[in-house]
């Protein structure tokens, strides 16, 4: 067993690291504050190939490994947890889908543009009443000769305002219920086709998340990605990469935080001395880099196992469960050492504590983490 | 004092049915838009609540604590930001007039202050003097025609702007550590008072937070509040009634978090069936309702000592550390049975969330709550 990273991973997150603290740290509250990201910064993150870590080279990708994402994935957390929220759906989710289950055509019409992040793509799954329990959805897409006709809604839809392609999870066959669900390509402009206004959202302000609508909404037959009816299988078997993502960027909010909350109990002096010099002090830092590296021990571990054969459900959602729950405990308590500056805008902990919260909800909430894990662990 | 709760029930009826029309209506948009609602301001002015501990004889109700306890609670069960202006005018800005204050300064200060809103705003904290709050470095220097010229900044003071009035604190003598402390009473619009920088917040952004700059501020010595040097016994007496008011602005965002959980968990169907019929979301209601149960208990039974006139530096404290961190956690379970909908605007538990994080910092971090708590139990317990 090796606890060290290989000089290729660490080349992969210092670089991300040094370009998250050249580009991101000075401009991510004032992102948070306007609720968006300049496209220029969208241009910088493409051009380093963050947009297309997962894709192969084939297809103009990086094509690293899975725990070179997750690097890349947390050092750009740590300084923007909303940036690491695009490139997370862009790899995990939208372009592994088109790379697992896509035709040579599409694969060729799609990836190159999203790895080189000349395109993002948003993963349409969730609705309003259907989260957790995705195989309810509603949203209907029948088959009319060469067009499917899409109806419906689907909800928290990440990087929509910018999204060249749509992932739309749907019913062609409404009988079957999750049986009858299938996965169809939609273009951005497709009549009957429409964005919500932009969430107000607690965190990650900076990422794009809104409702997409389809009311008698025409896509042609041969944009279904894979075959039809199998798409609830498409989602499940893309749950895994996407909850990888969300457990690195827990991790680099985490560690971003107790960064911050270490540096600042050094300064800060009361009663004449640094309050780091108080006990409870010290056994908050104690315990927040004791949290954090059980987290990140996981979140190796979660990564290494994903590009090895078989499947690790149970590991991934351990340590999606770990690292987000401990992104939000660590969060508070940075927030607790920096007092009433911990609650204002100036000092990122503010941001860090609100950005912390969502990791425990999107990508199967900590509940439906459980759910994975003790299914597991009763099987047979 | 065990049948307190339910004497103060009918009170607390209207107080809900007051909150839920003038002030629930109105949480998002001051969160939102970070203003202090005038029309709120006059609600509860049409109600006498912002007198509502002040003595009737200074214009005011001459409520009890606990009664005072209540609405704080219920302003916050719907409005963080409401519940935070409310608590500290009352228990930081009235009271201390009220405690510490001669006939003079009372009937000065009080009436206006109750009867028309005038909003009191305290002045402790300073940048280098947070949980040190001994540690001020503001100076009031007196001078030989007998006012004191005040120099000095205070920050994370609620109400800075709005207010028409403020207490501040200050050193009057380089000597004594704590006992170098005094308090005055000061009128915006005095020269050399003016406020600084509008604190941009994580929540409770409807409630006013600022700073305070006094240059060479002229006062008459009529505006030292109680006598000289004891300044930093008034404030730990004032922060010993300010705490309950902070368990109770907690107990309701608790309260309100738990509210919108449990009808959402009846309402919302995942699986075929209301998430509330799922064991994981029904041990969260249970663990929630225990918890704010517990905390109610705390924050009434210290409301109570107050109004009998005991010492409770050790139970507010508790009931202060105990309520914000069941805020806290129900807060953020409400949030985990909503999903995506608790972190948007569309339903109160983002707010909730946001607001109940100044609970365990304003008016004493929970670290010193803890300071404090166990000073006074590892007191008492070398004592026996």
């Amino acid at each position: 067993m090796d606890f060290e990273l290989s000089e290729d991973h660490i080349m992969m997150r210092d670089s991300a690291k040094e370009f998250a603290e050249k580009r991101l740290k000075d401009i991510a509250e004032e992102m948070d504050a306007e609720a968006t990201m300049p496209d220029e910064l969208l241009a910088e993150t493409a051009e380093l190939g963050y947009f297309g870590l997962l894709a192969s080279e084939d297809y103009d990708g990086l094509d690293v490994d899975t725990l070179s994402y997750g690097l890349v994935v947390e050092e750009i957390a740590k300084k923007c947890a909303g940036l690491s929220i695009t490139i997370s759906v862009q790899n995990s989710l939208v372009i592994q889908a088109l790379q697992i289950y896509g035709t040579d055509e599409q694969k060729q019409k799609y990836i190159p543009k999203l790895a080189t992040g000349e395109m993002i793509g948003s993963y349409c799954l969730s609705e309003p009443n259907s989260g957790t329990d995705a195989g309810s959805l509603k949203c209907q897409a029948i088959l009319d000769g060469d067009h499917y006709v899409f109806n419906g809604t689907k909800s928290w839809v990440t990087s929509a305002k910018w999204a060249g392609v749509f992932l739309v999870f749907c019913l062609t066959n409404p009988e079957a219920g999750s049986k009858g669900i299938s996965c169809i390509l939609v273009e951005p402009g497709t009549e009957g086709m429409s964005l919500g206004a932009p969430e107000k959202k607690m965190g990650l302000k900076c990422s794009d998340t809104r409702e997409v609508s389809f009311i008698d909404a025409k896509v042609p037959k041969e944009n279904i990605l894979g075959e039809e009816n199998h798409g609830f299988k498409i989602a499940l078997s893309l749950l895994d990469n996407g909850r990888i993502g969300v457990a690195f960027q827990a991790l680099g909010i985490a560690q971003a935080a107790f960064e911050e909350a270490l540096s600042y109990s050094k300064e800060r002096k009361q009663f004449g001395q640094s309050i780091s010099n108080f006990q409870a002090i010290q056994f908050k830092l104690a315990d927040m880099a004791l949290k954090i590296d059980a987290a990140r021990l996981m979140a190796y571990r979660a990564a290494v196992l994903k590009d090895m054969d078989g499947r690790y459900s149970r590991e991934i959602s351990m340590a999606k469960l770990l690292c987000s729950e401990t992104a939000n405990w660590v969060a508070n308590e940075a927030v607790q050492i920096h007092g009433g500056y911990g609650y204002v805008k100036e000092y990122a902990v503010e941001r860090y504590f609100r950005d912390a919260r969502v990791t425990e909800i999107y990508e199967g909430t900590s509940e439906a983490q459980r759910i994975v894990i003790s299914r597991d662990l009763l099987k047979d | 004092m065990y049948d307190l709760l339910e004497r103060l029930q009918g009170f607390r009826e209207e107080v809900r049915d007051f909150c839920e029309k003038e002030i629930a209506t109105r949480a998002k948009e001051v969160d939102e838009k970070q203003i202090f609602s005038n029309e709120v301001a006059d609600k509860i002015n049409e109600k006498g609540w912002w007198g509502c501990i002040v003595p009737k004889e200074y214009g005011g109700m001459g409520l009890s604590q606990a009664e005072y306890i209540v609405i704080v609670e219920e302003m916050a069960r719907v409005c963080g930001s409401t519940a935070l202006t409310f608590a500290a005018h009352n228990s930081l800005g009235t009271y201390p007039i009220d405690a510490f204050g001669n006939d003079e300064q009372k009937k000065k200060y009080l009436p206006p202050a109750a009867k028309d809103g005038a909003l009191i705003a305290f002045g402790l904290t300073e940048p280098e003097a947070g949980s040190d709050a001994g540690g001020t470095k503001s100076k009031a220097v007196k001078q030989d025609d007998g006012h004191y010229l005040l120099n000095g900044t205070k920050c994370w003071i609620t109400s800075s702007e709005p207010c028409k009035f403020a207490i501040a604190t200050a050193r009057t003598s380089d000597e004594g550590g704590v006992r170098g402390i005094s308090s005055f009473i000061l009128e915006k619009g005095m020269e050399g008072f003016s406020v600084g920088k509008k604190e941009n917040k994580m929540g409770c952004r409807g409630s006013n937070t600022a700073y305070l700059h006094f240059d060479d501020l002229k006062l008459p010595a009529s505006q030292l509040l109680g006598d000289e040097g004891v300044g930093f016994k008034q404030f730990m007496i004032t922060l010993d009634g300010g705490r309950i008011s902070i368990g109770a602005m907690a107990l309701g965002l608790a309260q309100g978090a738990f509210e919108v959980a449990s009808k959402y968990s009846l309402e919302r169907e995942q699986f075929g069936k209301p998430i509330s019929k799922n064991q994981a979301i029904q041990w969260k209601i249970a663990d929630m309702a225990t918890q704010v149960e517990a905390a109610r208990h705390l924050v009434y039974g210290s409301a109570w000592l107050k109004d009998q006139g005991k010492r409770m530096t050790k139970e507010s404290a508790m009931a202060k550390v105990f309520a914000s961190e069941v805020a806290n956690f129900c807060t953020f379970q409400a949030i985990q049975i909503l999903g995506a909908d608790g972190l948007t605007d569309k339903y109160p538990a983002e707010r909730q969330y946001r607001d109940m994080k100044l609970c365990e910092i304003g008016e004493g971090t929970s670290e010193v709550q803890r300071i404090v708590i166990a000073r006074e139990v590892l007191k008492s317990m070398s004592s026996v």
